[in-house]
């Protein structure tokens, strides 16, 4: 017997699977008991053949090394799955729409009257300060009026299990490619689970994010050209580029693939000669966009590319200047901007946060360093926080450091005990961290995964689970237990 | 509808894999002639540097055109952008940027091509190894060619892969044939003409061309046919009109094609016009650089139209 539950030990936090008692919870009692069944073989045979189908279906993220040239990793991949009952799953799903339906008015609020800063409800100073507010994108009107097209929030739950959004990745936000994989994957490893189990299906993604990308096409025409840009083979995120673009049928283009003539039109060029582009779903970030508008050195980028989306020839996803509510000094207001634009409560919690900015909270921020995270507003993928009760004085001192120098690019949050899940380590079971990413598409309609990309920290006590730097990641089922099993 | 840049990647990741192969089938007909001539011949490995076209950087890297020098400079060497492992290594990477249009094993087998080789080939410049690591080059080129005729859809990703596979074909048969004009032997005595006969033996085994030559012409190898069966034969596939025509019916395909095709056109015409048995080793060389030309212009063309 490989897999014994009663020595998985769960105190002091939410497993995923198991409670405190040692019982799985119940829309995981069909799970546990399979993997308790498994012999040591069994495992070592569900494990390969996780592997080789990652290997065949060639499941991949680049890492760049200049002597080699782009490597391809194998993706790091948990047989065990995250379960969510579906009722729990409605009600996040609810507050993620929420959410995005929100962050969007604000995002077209900033770039036109600001009334909620003139309203008091959002500092000024904030904004002047902002990193991702373009002015370049001042007065554009883009469809439906949505900015953050395409949203990956990061949620997390505490040892209470209190479900929290950790942050909201609003610019181009990565990971979905994995999430239909990893279900792949399942389906291929555990085919009887999938027999006894009401699992709602993930597969819909590619085709609801088509039909979001087309509802923005400026022309109305039956099939409106869609191009995936990408920034090309040496990004981290190529495999994924490439892989939607393939789901959903469109070209895969890389900046000088298109061209913008002075009518403002945007063209790819073909072996037939040019032909007009309706929407572009951008991989790389704004600062790369345009040439002519951001940075003139860029070369992955297109120019003359804003100025064909201000004249509204072309849509672009997520638009430019959407990373402004991607920012963790502007994730603090959230539940503000909810109250405000929505007049209703927040139906999922942020967690809470200390704005250094302020000075009262700042001055609690450096009291308590050693109890706390603390996180630049604008960086992502785990860099440039220190995690206060692991950190050594010295790290904290510098840190201290850091935000009284610059404290509008700090926040503060407490250290949550993460949830876990059951993972394999060797052949055993042992809780690991984990979190999940959902994503969230606005377009004529708002549509939210049936679960998201479930990543974990493969590192014991690690509560780290990007992908680079030693995460992996779970499938997520969301399980009906109402309509049977 | 294909991009230009996707369309351009294909035709390029083709063109090096044949150019890898060929070049391969270069160093081999060197050696077997090499092997085959009486020992008071000194024939070298100059002209194969010429042939490749990239003599000015040989000279200006090396101070002698002895075997391992030359060997290492074609097969290995890094400062050499047309060497194997060079071809091998922008076949890769041409093919990585359009994995998703080729189907998965053709890349990996592209992938596979380029580590064999870069693992092999600084030990492999012996003459026994050498044999061995060539003959997997060809193989491994040969594979790719399999399996994408087998398993890619033939629609115009294909076309430009095989056009680009047959325009370096066709260069690189002119390059194997000149080995034998440009290389060697002042102009034939009688007492070596028996060697004549097995020079041109070695140029058809070199093309995997010599069983095919036999059944095709029945007759015993003699410099006028081979040099009409490797230039003007219609099917014979490393044959220069068959790769011609290959290319003619991929552009058949492709839309707005009648410049590189009236090229092409003039280029057919020329080599099936040559009056080869007339042609001396000097005239003879001089008619390759013609049509190493012309491909040229085709390219240029083609390059054009489409990229």
């Amino acid at each position: 017997m490989a897999i014994r539950w009663g020595s998985y030990k769960v105190k002091g936090i939410h497993d995923e699977l198991i409670r405190v008692s040692g019982r799985p919870r119940p829309a995981a009692r069909a799970l546990c008991d399979y993997l308790r069944a498994l012999k040591d073989k069994d495992i070592e045979e569900y494990k390969a053949a996780a592997e080789s189908a990652i290997h065949v279906m060639g499941i991949t993220f680049t890492v760049y090394s200049e002597e080699e040239g782009s490597i391809d990793r194998a993706w790091p991949f948990d047989i065990i799955p995250r379960i969510i009952d579906r009722s729990e799953w409605q009600q996040v799903e609810a507050g993620l729409k929420q959410r995005v339906q929100a962050l969007n008015l604000f995002i077209d609020d900033l770039y036109h009257k600001q009334q909620i800063v003139k309203d008091k409800v959002f500092p000024e100073e904030l904004l002047k300060d902002s990193k991702n507010f373009r002015p370049q994108c001042v007065g554009v009107d883009p469809p439906h009026g949505v900015w953050a097209h395409i949203c990956g929030s990061d949620l997390v739950r505490d040892s209470d299990g209190t479900i929290y959004v950790l942050e909201d990745n609003l610019r181009v936000p990565s990971g979905v490619s994995y999430m239909l994989e990893n279900r792949q994957i399942m389906k291929r490893v555990f085919p009887e689970l999938f027999e006894n189990y009401n699992i709602l299906p993930v597969d819909d993604y590619p085709s609801q994010l088509y039909d979001m990308l087309a509802s923005l096409a400026p022309r109305a025409i039956e099939q409106p050209e869609i191009v995936v840009l990408t920034p090309g083979i040496y990004n981290s995120a190529y495999f994924e580029h490439a892989y939607l673009a393939q789901q959903m049928g469109a070209e895969l283009v890389e900046g000088s693939d298109l061209v913008v003539d002075k009518n403002d039109m945007v063209y790819m060029r073909t072996i037939e000669g040019l032909s007009q582009v309706d929407v572009i779903y951008r991989r790389i970030d704004d600062m790369f966009l345009d040439p002519e508008a951001f940075d003139p050195d860029s070369m992955l980028g297109v120019a003359g590319l804003m100025r064909a989306w201000k004249a509204g020839n072309v849509a672009l996803a997520n638009a430019p200047g959407a990373g402004v509510a991607d920012d963790k000094v502007v994730y603090s207001y959230v539940p503000e901007i909810i109250r405000y634009y929505l007049d209703e409560e927040p139906l999922i919690d942020n967690v809470p946060t200390y704005r250094c900015f302020k000075k009262a909270e700042r001055d609690h921020v450096i009291q308590n360093i050693a109890k706390l995270v603390v996180k630049p507003a604008n960086e992502s993928g785990g860099y440039g926080m220190l995690i206060g009760p692991q950190a050594t004085q010295e790290e904290r001192d510098k840190f201290v450091n850091l935000i009284r120098r610059d404290p509008r690019n700090y926040i503060a949050q407490p250290l949550l005990t993460l949830s876990t899940a059951p993972t394999l380590v060797g052949n055993r079971v042992e809780p690991r961290h984990l979190d999940l990413r959902p994503f969230i598409l606005s377009g004529e309609k708002t549509y939210v995964t049936t679960g998201g990309l479930t990543r974990v920290a493969l590192r014991k006590g690690s509560t780290v689970v990007n992908s680079s730097q030693g995460g992996g990641s779970k499938d997520t089922w969301i399980v009906d237990m109402e309509s049977g099993q | 509808m294909m991009l230009s840049r996707v369309a351009n990647n294909i035709y390029w990741a083709a063109r090096y894999i044949e150019r890898a192969e060929n070049t391969a089938r270069l160093i081999n007909v060197n050696s077997h002639l090499l092997l085959d001539l009486p020992k008071r011949i000194r024939l070298g490995w100059e002209p194969i540097i010429e042939i490749l076209g990239n003599d000015k950087l040989f000279y200006q890297r090396h101070d002698s055109t002895d075997e391992r020098q030359v060997i290492r400079f074609i097969v290995s060497e890094q400062a050499n952008p047309g060497s194997i492992i060079n071809s091998l290594r922008q076949a890769r990477e041409n093919a990585r940027t359009i994995r998703d249009i080729i189907p998965r094993e053709a890349w990996e087998q592209i992938n596979q091509n380029y580590l064999y080789a870069r693992e092999h080939a600084s030990s492999s410049l012996g003459r026994r190894k050498r044999e061995d690591l060539l003959r997997s080059i060809i193989l491994g080129a040969q594979s790719v060619t399999g399996m994408l005729a087998g398993t890619m859809t033939h629609d115009e990703g294909y076309d430009f892969l095989r056009m680009g596979r047959n325009l370096e074909r066709a260069d690189m048969t002119t390059r194997i044939v000149d080995v034998r004009s440009a290389s060697l032997l002042p102009e034939m005595s009688e007492d070596l003409s028996p060697f004549e006969n097995i020079q041109w033996v070695s140029v058809l085994k070199s093309l995997t061309a010599y069983q095919m030559y036999r059944r095709e012409m029945r007759i015993r190898v003699r410099r006028p046919d081979v040099l009409r069966f490797l230039l003007q034969e219609r099917r014979f596939p490393r044959a220069f009109y068959h790769a011609t025509c290959e290319v003619e019916n991929c552009l058949q395909h492709l839309p707005h094609n009648d410049k590189p095709l009236k090229i092409l056109t003039r280029l057919q015409k020329k080599v099936l016009g040559a009056k080869l048995e007339k042609l001396q080793q000097d005239e003879l060389h001089g008619f390759v650089d013609v049509l190493q030309l012309d491909l040229a212009r085709l390219h240029n063309e083609i390059s054009a139209s489409y990229f």
